[in-house]
């Protein structure tokens, strides 16, 4: 029995060794298999500040991996890290915390939350004032964070973070940061990091340094308007070519008073801070002053409230004008409905009760200005119409008798009232668009010669 | 002062505008989303003028008996009924005495136009305020008492209500697009219009235009349709673009002049001064 015990128990001995021998190895192929198959890391990662913004964003180059188009051919993708403190997790949850409080408390009356609510809320601005400190505390408390992707052959990132505080992706200003970039394969288990760039910060600037052309041109552009405004104040005779459409307005306004039927004037459905509702208000104020005069009856149907109040007191001051405060009638201006189409309907319902003599059509028009100026065309009536919305001019023109093609609305007003300085701006309009024809041919020459150095000079940027 | 203040308001603010453009710095950008603040706060005080507005017209053309009076009724009883069910919802399964509260309130407000058009006093007047008083009693005395559904004035369940939603989804969406639909019909007649070959350039636009349109024709023989695309694409992309882009030139143009004539002062019609 002793005899064949101790062959049999050498023989498990040798056995167990061996399978562990194999186990060892295999695990030993597989790190190099692994290890053969990474793709060489990013190099030469480079972080910064973003230029010409508001901060909270940072961006990031890098030399491609060896493998990305050349060696292995295994580089898929690129992967940026930051490093992100615990406590920015810490603040989104009592921020949902807060929020669900907050909803509680509305939709139960409970008093007693708002303790509580309070609470959560001198956590999370104790947390804010903490943030940076927590950056700083790299690499204690904290772990990397994917934070954007590139596919393969890209250089460059910007993680752009929010300027919120509130908001998950809030990137602290003057805050020490830290990013990797990872290379990675088809496996994406399978990949490479690069060094650790940082500490880098963010911070906003005080100049768009990618906007400076646009600068320079402006200036230019309100010396030429100051200059000519001068210039005709002190008498220079500014010729202005004739627009039809504004010489209309007259015989309109006289035709609606032969016939004794309204003027119709809609001034589209931009807001007050438009440029185009802006020109509208100067051109419906020229109008009411003629049609007071005439003593005609205006009809200012409008999609805005403030829009309403402001032409209100536009219509207002053109009667005071012209001395007829007593034909005034406040509901000549009235407010309709903000929707598009059911202004639509209501101005359309106006013109085929009211069959005004005249429809001007003046300001911001989107898919109403067919439907508008076909209904007042059917109506029989006389129609004026301008915009700077270049979808509408076609059908305006169709439609209208007369139409303002984009600048010619914000000119109206000028030729309207015949007034040295305000035909003064139409000069340094004219100045202006020469010398657009001017650059856009010296462009087009130094494209075809190769001189870049030209065409660049007037990229902006952001 | 009264002319001279506004024109400094305009100044300051507008030379503002202009140099945030070109300063991105974070100061910059709140003082910028501060100031659009202030437009939102004036434009919900301006609704309130622009319901009173449709409210004092709607008003006259019933005392005036003008064609189709008859629809102001519905457009106010509409204006104030969907005022409500914005701003009311449901709190359980069932709606209780909702809609007893909903037609007190519409005849309270019914009986208070009552009394606006019916003059300085006599018997019509009379019982349009007692009518006034009894609808507005019993639309409170619901409120007061049925715990069934609830006012939301700062949250936004009224606008997610099943009355709101419902009138929203199911009457004015229909009635919106079927306004939009007509653009079809009137974009065949102005067409018809405008492709009519009077002279060369009306001519040249018919040419143009039914080239356009034959882009899509898919039965053309001899592989004719791809000489039509590449026509098509050549007028949208060259002389098309080419004037579009002439015309919003312009158009900058403009609109920098007007706001520079705006911001200086020199353009103040929008005050009411031209």
């Amino acid at each position: 029995m002793k005899h064949t015990l101790v062959p049999l128990l050498s023989l498990l001995l040798f056995t167990g060794v061996a399978l562990a021998q194999d186990e060892l190895m295999a695990d030993s192929l597989q790190v190099d298999s692994v290890a053969a198959l990474l793709p060489a890391p990013v190099t030469n990662v480079r972080a910064f500040d973003t230029d010409d913004d508001h901060g909270h964003s940072i961006m990031l180059e890098w030399e491609l991996s060896a493998d990305d188009g050349a060696g292995k051919e295994s580089v898929l993708s690129y992967e940026v890290f930051r490093w992100t403190p615990y406590l920015m997790d810490s603040l989104g949850t009592n921020r949902g915390l807060r929020d669900s409080l907050k909803a509680l408390a509305d939709s139960t009356d409970d008093n007693s939350l708002e303790s509580r609510i309070e609470t959560v809320e001198a956590y999370l601005e104790s947390g804010y004032d903490r943030l940076s400190a927590a950056y700083t505390a790299y690499p204690e408390g904290g772990e990397w964070r994917k934070v954007g992707g590139k596919a393969s052959g890209e250089t460059t990132i910007t993680n752009a973070g929010a300027k919120e505080k509130e908001s998950p992706d809030y990137i602290p200003d003057y805050t020490d940061l830290y990013y990797r970039v990872d290379a990675v394969t088809v496996d994406t288990d399978i990949r490479s990091k690069s060094n650790i760039v940082g500490p880098v910060q963010s911070s906003g600037q005080w100049f768009n340094g990618g906007r400076a052309v646009v600068l320079v041109s402006v200036l230019i552009f309100a010396f030429l308007v100051i200059l000519f405004v001068w210039l005709a104040k002190r008498g220079s005779d500014l010729y202005v070519r004739p627009l039809a459409g504004i010489e209309a307005v007259d015989d309109a306004i006289g035709r609606a008073t032969e016939m004794g039927k309204p003027i119709l004037y809609v001034l589209g459905l931009g807001v007050a801070s438009d440029i185009a509702t802006i020109a509208s208000f100067t051109i419906l104020g020229r109008v009411a002053k003629r049609v007071a005069e005439y003593q005609t009856e205006l009809l200012v149907p409008t999609a805005d409230p403030i829009v309403m109040s402001v032409a209100q007191e536009v219509v207002k001051s053109a009667y005071m004008d012209a001395g007829r405060m007593d034909d005034y009638k406040e509901d000549s201006v009235h407010f309709v409905t903000q929707l598009q189409f059911a202004y639509v309907a209501a101005v359309n319902g106006q013109m085929l009760r009211q069959l005004p003599a005249t429809n001007i059509y003046m300001g911001k028009f989107f898919a109403e200005s067919l439907l508008l100026a076909e209904t007042g065309a059917l109506a029989g009536s006389i129609q004026i119409a301008g915009t700077d919305e270049i979808a509408q001019i076609p059908f305006f023109i169709v439609a209208c008798d007369y139409t303002l093609i984009g600048e010619e609305l914000y000119a109206a007003s000028a030729y309207l009232g015949r007034e040295a300085i305000l035909l003064g701006s139409l000069k340094a309009q004219d100045y202006a668009k020469a010398a657009v024809i001017v650059l856009a041919f010296a462009g087009l020459l130094c494209a075809n010669l190769g001189w870049s150095w030209f065409t660049d000079l007037f990229i902006v940027t952001n | 002062m009264r002319r001279q203040l506004p024109l400094a308001l305009v100044f300051v603010f507008g030379l503002f505008m202009v140099f945030q453009f070109f300063v991105p710095h974070e100061s910059s950008e709140w003082v910028y989303e501060y100031l659009l603040d202030w437009i939102l706060i004036i434009g919900i005080f301006a609704v309130a003028l622009g319901i009173w507005s449709l409210f004092h017209v709607s008003i006259a053309r019933i005392r005036a008996r003008k064609e189709g009076w008859q629809y102001s009724y519905v457009s106010i009883g509409g204006l104030f009924a969907m005022i409500l069910f914005g701003f009311t919802a449901r709190t359980g399964d069932s709606w209780g005495l909702y809609f007893f509260f909903a037609a007190a309130l519409l005849l309270a407000i019914g009986a208070i136009m009552q009394t606006m058009l019916s003059g300085v006093s006599g018997k019509q007047r009379s019982i349009s305020m007692a009518a006034t008083a009894f609808f507005t009693v019993l639309a409170v005395a619901i409120a007061v008492l049925d715990d069934s559904w609830r006012f939301y004035f700062y949250t936004t369940e009224g606008q997610e209500s099943f009355m709101f939603r419902h009138f929203f989804d199911h009457v004015m969406i229909p009635i919106l697009s079927t306004m939009f639909a007509l653009l079809a019909f009137f974009i065949a007649s102005a067409a018809y219009r405008a492709f009519r070959a009077r002279n060369l350039l009306a001519t040249l636009l018919l040419i143009s235009a039914m080239i356009v349109m034959l882009r899509f024709f898919p039965y053309f023989p001899f592989g004719l349709g791809v000489y039509a695309a590449k026509t098509s694409s050549w007028l949208m992309n060259v002389p098309n673009l080419a004037a579009q882009r002439a015309i919003v030139i312009g158009i900058g143009l403009g609109m920098v002049s007007t706001s520079i004539k705006v911001v200086l002062g020199i353009e103040r019609g929008y005050m009411g001064k031209g």
